[in-house]
């Protein structure tokens, strides 16, 4: 047992990676939260009026709004007028091309293993991104704009295709649909914005990396994917940021339009700073994401690998409003120390013969808790409905917990719903049959924990899936017992 | 997202006011003024409280109840009454109670086994040291109501080294003479150590009458003791209830439950077991048949607080017309709880367009070495059992009557009581052959 601890203490004393910062000249907010502060980002961005009242409208009903409490998740309250809500590098200048971009700011993602430079020589996936609130690059526009897909930051989106942005803004996640989704519209800085015009199949993956470097600053991006009839698209998003004793807060919103025929697949690699073994610090990761499939035969997948940020609060939904319609959920959540998750899925099934599946797998250690909170429902027009949910925990050590929150509402007589979870730690018996055959007890863990989350690291894309695994072998050290 | 407005304040201070002259004796004075202090504070459930999301039953009784008062007992409970609701074959300690007060008249218990005082003659102490510390009345609005309203309190007592070879019968005959009135029974059961008895509880409406029948029942067992309770809710399709029973299942002990309800407008269950000790095993299965506008709702909880327990749950629902079956079950595993065993299961079937299911089976494990699993399943009939049986000759409604007897089995076949368990079969054949058919 003392092995144990002692490989315990060795694991949890592990630094963050990710957790520098760097010095840059930046255009930044003050600090609060106010209608100025709106119309200051708004003018900053150099915005079109209805996006300036769409923003106040969004401030209005926010102030209305009171903070969930509803999730099992315990955190000092947020003072949110002592957050920035906007900074950015200062370079004004609009890029045409990776060279022009500041060095120090390229070497940031250069540092983060994401060389926007690299990108461009190598065939693969093009990045777009985002330093604290606003978009620094975006790789790839030529071959993409070649296909006709849009790829660029919110901002830039904005100005050059208002009327997608009009017509798609909001629709998927409406202003009024929480109090954090209300907030992120009220002071939304960037983001990005993923167009796929008809019958166009993606031929690389697109990708988007956050970065928050300020200190006080909370991050609010907004992405928006829309698949026009027949395309297909698979997006993934990374994150980290510095280390730091305060709280940060990353209130994001993620729409997904899929219309008929169209399938997206979105993965995220979650990454922000979960503070130290004492629990101190960290980001606060209070995310909305929600894809429709508009139209008949479309299919919206969600991936996610969550391993960073304090506190996780997310819940990756799919409507499936056209007939036939797919929805997937795939997740892998480790938590560690005093790190706190509670995240899960929306399915809503609206269409008729419209499938969906979630598979979640919890992992928690040391004082961490993990909550798996997840609705299926079935409407009641929504014939042949089916669904399969499995969600497992694994639990680490006796002061962590793991609590499942299912919720399944049926209203079609012809629907078919099946939920499963389990509980357990890592059995015995499993560990013995390792040894025997001369496999250490670390590596058995891993072996059986990576067997473990198999099902959803094998949904990721390739390059994705190495850092996932990483990431995981990276946070199951020690945690024998 | 909750809202911290309440709309059953007005409902909470109108309870309150109707029941502000009850004549109580001392012992149970602390104990209602404890409950209308939390009440006051605390309010009935408001309409999207999460833990009565599903079941609204505070708008209903505010909307069908106009006069609240306590039942008074009824004049058209007789000898004749009580045999018409007898369970065929079965020998037993019988109890009747007449909206909730006992009728000792119509009773029949043997007292050398089995005794039962009114809580005003319970000796000095007891009252304060046991009744509402299992169920408490801050879990849920209901019992805190229940505590100030009650209207006699009985406590029922099985000595140690007891084995009642005979079940008790418990006979709730409920009807609200004059419209919209309630009944707040309340009952403490201590069993002693090494004892074994079985209770079964029967709530029967005598007319068709609304009224409110909100229920709280504790059960204290005894060590190495097995507690048997089974209940049948077959009541008028006016009937709202809510029904607080909550158990405290020490070292060595068992305790099975079994709920089987049938009928009434609104019935909520709130079941409650604490494993307090190693070797504790908690059982409890229930059924739900459910056709017309009846609404069940059955919440259950799993406490486990020590090392080496077991729990085992199974709820069966079978869901016609505009009947909706509410189902959230929760296991909760304590940190100390290491080796813990727990299961969970839910099984609906849904067979009108109309019906509705809302399950939440919840896990929350504070212990690594355990072994817990839930599982839930919202589906229809299987087609291939039911062309199986139908390419041998078996009529549609026969085929489907079989399949949904043979899906209620599972549990019927749980219940230990040999009589009582036909006496439910026949309940579930009459209804197959009427309203499933």
């Amino acid at each position: 047992m003392s092995k144990d601890n002692e490989i315990l203490e060795e694991f949890t004393s592990k630094e963050y990676e990710h957790g520098w910062s760097v010095e840059y000249e930046a255009d930044e907010a003050p600090l609060g939260l106010n209608e100025g502060i709106i119309r200051w980002i708004s003018a900053k961005k150099d915005e079109p009026q209805w996006l300036l009242d769409w923003r106040l409208k969004a401030y209005k009903t926010w102030e209305n709004m009171v903070e969930p409490e509803w999730a099992n998740i315990h955190y000092p309250k947020i003072d949110l007028q002592s957050t920035r809500y906007y900074s950015a590098p200062k370079q004004t200048k609009k890029t045409d091309s990776l060279d022009e971009i500041d060095p120090e700011l390229l070497k940031i993602y250069d540092r983060l293993g994401i060389s926007l430079n690299e990108q461009k020589r190598l065939q693969g996936i093009a990045v777009d991104a985002v330093l604290d609130s606003v978009s620094v690059g975006t790789t790839f526009k030529d071959t993409l704009s070649k296909h006709g897909i849009i790829f660029c930051s919110f901002s830039e989106a904005v100005k050059e295709y208002p009327e997608l942005i009009k017509k798609y803004l909001g629709s998927v996640v409406p202003i009024t649909d929480n109090y954090y989704a209300a907030l992120n519209s009220a002071v939304f800085s960037d983001g990005s914005f993923c167009y796929i015009p008809k019958g166009v199949r993606c031929p690389m993956e697109l990708s988007t990396y956050f970065r928050i470097n300020a200190a006080n600053t909370g991050q609010f991006e907004r992405t928006l994917i829309v698949a026009e009839e027949g395309s297909y698209v698979s997006y993934l998003e990374g994150c980290t940021a510095p280390q730091r004793d305060e709280n940060q807060l990353h209130a994001a919103v993620v729409e997904i339009y899929a219309a008929k025929n169209a399938e997206v697949k979105y993965s995220t690699v979650q990454n922000w700073y979960p503070g130290d073994k004492n629990g101190k610090g960290g980001i606060y990761n209070f995310v909305t994401k929600r894809g429709i499939c508009a139209g008949d035969y479309s299919k919206i997948s969600w991936t996610q690998v969550e391993t960073g940020s304090a506190i996780t609060w997310k819940y990756p939904s799919c409507i499936l409003k056209g007939d036939y319609s797919i929805g997937e959920f795939y997740s892998v959540a480790v938590t560690n120390n005093y790190q706190q998750a509670d995240t899960g899925t929306k399915m809503i099934h609206i269409g008729k013969n419209t499938r969906s599946r979630i598979v979640s797998k919890g992992i928690s250690a040391g004082h961490s808790h993990n909550s798996y909170r997840g609705q299926v429902q079935v409407m009641k027009r929504a014939t042949n409905a089916r669904n399969f949910s499995q969600c497992d925990s694994l639990l680490m050590g006796s002061t962590c917990g793991a609590h499942t929150f299912p919720y399944i509402d049926i209203s079609n007589s012809s629907a078919q719903v099946e939920h499963e979870a389990t509980t357990s730690k890592i059995g015995e018996d499993q560990i013995f049959y390792c040894n025997q055959r001369g496999i250490a007890t670390e590596d058995a863990v891993a072996l059986i924990v990576n067997g473990y989350a198999k099902e959803v690291l094998n949904q990721l894309p390739m390059e994705f899936a190495v850092e996932a695994q990483k990431l995981l072998a990276l946070t199951l050290e020690g945690s024998v017992g | 997202m909750t809202t911290t407005t309440k709309h059953s304040d007005s409902l909470t201070s109108t309870l309150l006011e109707a029941y502000k002259d009850i004549q109580f004796t001392l012992a149970a004075s602390s104990l209602r003024n404890e409950g209308r202090d939390l009440l006051q504070r605390i309010g009935l459930p408001a309409n999207k409280e999460e833990e009565y999301k599903f079941t609204p039953i505070s708008k209903k009784i505010e909307g069908t109840i106009t006069r609240f008062s306590h039942a008074i007992p009824s004049e058209n409970v007789d000898q004749k009454t009580v045999d018409e609701n007898l369970i065929p074959g079965l020998d037993c300690h019988l109890l009747v109670f007449n909206n909730g007060k006992l009728e000792r008249n119509l009773s029949n218990f043997d007292t050398s086994v089995l005794s039962l005082i009114s809580f005003a003659d319970l000796l000095e102490g007891k009252m304060e040291e046991q009744v509402g510390k299992i169920a408490k009345a801050n879990k849920d609005p209901f019992v805190a109501l229940n505590q100030v309203a009650f209207q006699e309190g009985t406590w029922l007592e099985v000595a140690a080294k007891t084995v009642l070879e005979k079940p008790v019968y418990i006979l709730q005959l409920i009807q609200a003479t004059q419209e919209g009135e309630t009944v707040h029974p309340r009952s403490y059961i201590q069993v002693g150590k090494n004892a074994k008895v079985t209770f079964i509880e029967n709530v029967v409406s005598l007319d068709d009458s609304p009224y409110f029948l909100n229920g709280v029942t504790e059960i204290n067992v005894g060590e190495n003791s097995q507690v048997d309770f089974y209940r049948v809710q077959d009541e008028s399709k006016a009937a709202l209830e809510v029904n607080n029973t909550e158990i405290n299942v020490p070292r060595d002990a068992t305790f099975n439950s079994a709920v089987i309800s049938l009928q009434g407008k609104m019935i909520r269950n709130n079941l409650s077991i604490n494993l307090l000790d190693s070797n504790s095993l908690g059982n409890m299965y229930g059924i739900y048949m459910l056709n017309g506008q009846t609404h069940v709702d059955n919440h259950t909880n799993v406490d486990h607080t020590m090392p080496h327990a077991e729990s085992n749950e199974l709820y069966k629902g079978i869901l016609a017309d505009h009947s909706r079956g509410v189902f959230n079950g929760k296991i909760f595993v304590r940190q100390d709880a290491q080796k813990t065993n727990a299961f969970q299961q839910n099984n609906n079937i849904l067979l009108s367009e109309d019906a509705v299911v809302n399950t939440k089976p919840q896990l929350e494990i504070w212990a690594d070495d355990v072994k817990c699993s839930h599982g839930c399943t919202t589906g229809q009939l299987d087609e291939e059992a039911l062309f199986y049986l139908r390419s041998r000759g078996i009529s549609k409604e026969n085929s489907r009557g079989m399949l949904l007897y043979a899906f209620a089995g599972e549990v019927l076949e749980k219940i230990n009581n040999e009589n009582f368990r036909d006496y439910c079969i026949g309940l579930i054949q009459q209804r197959l052959g009427t309203h499933y058919a």
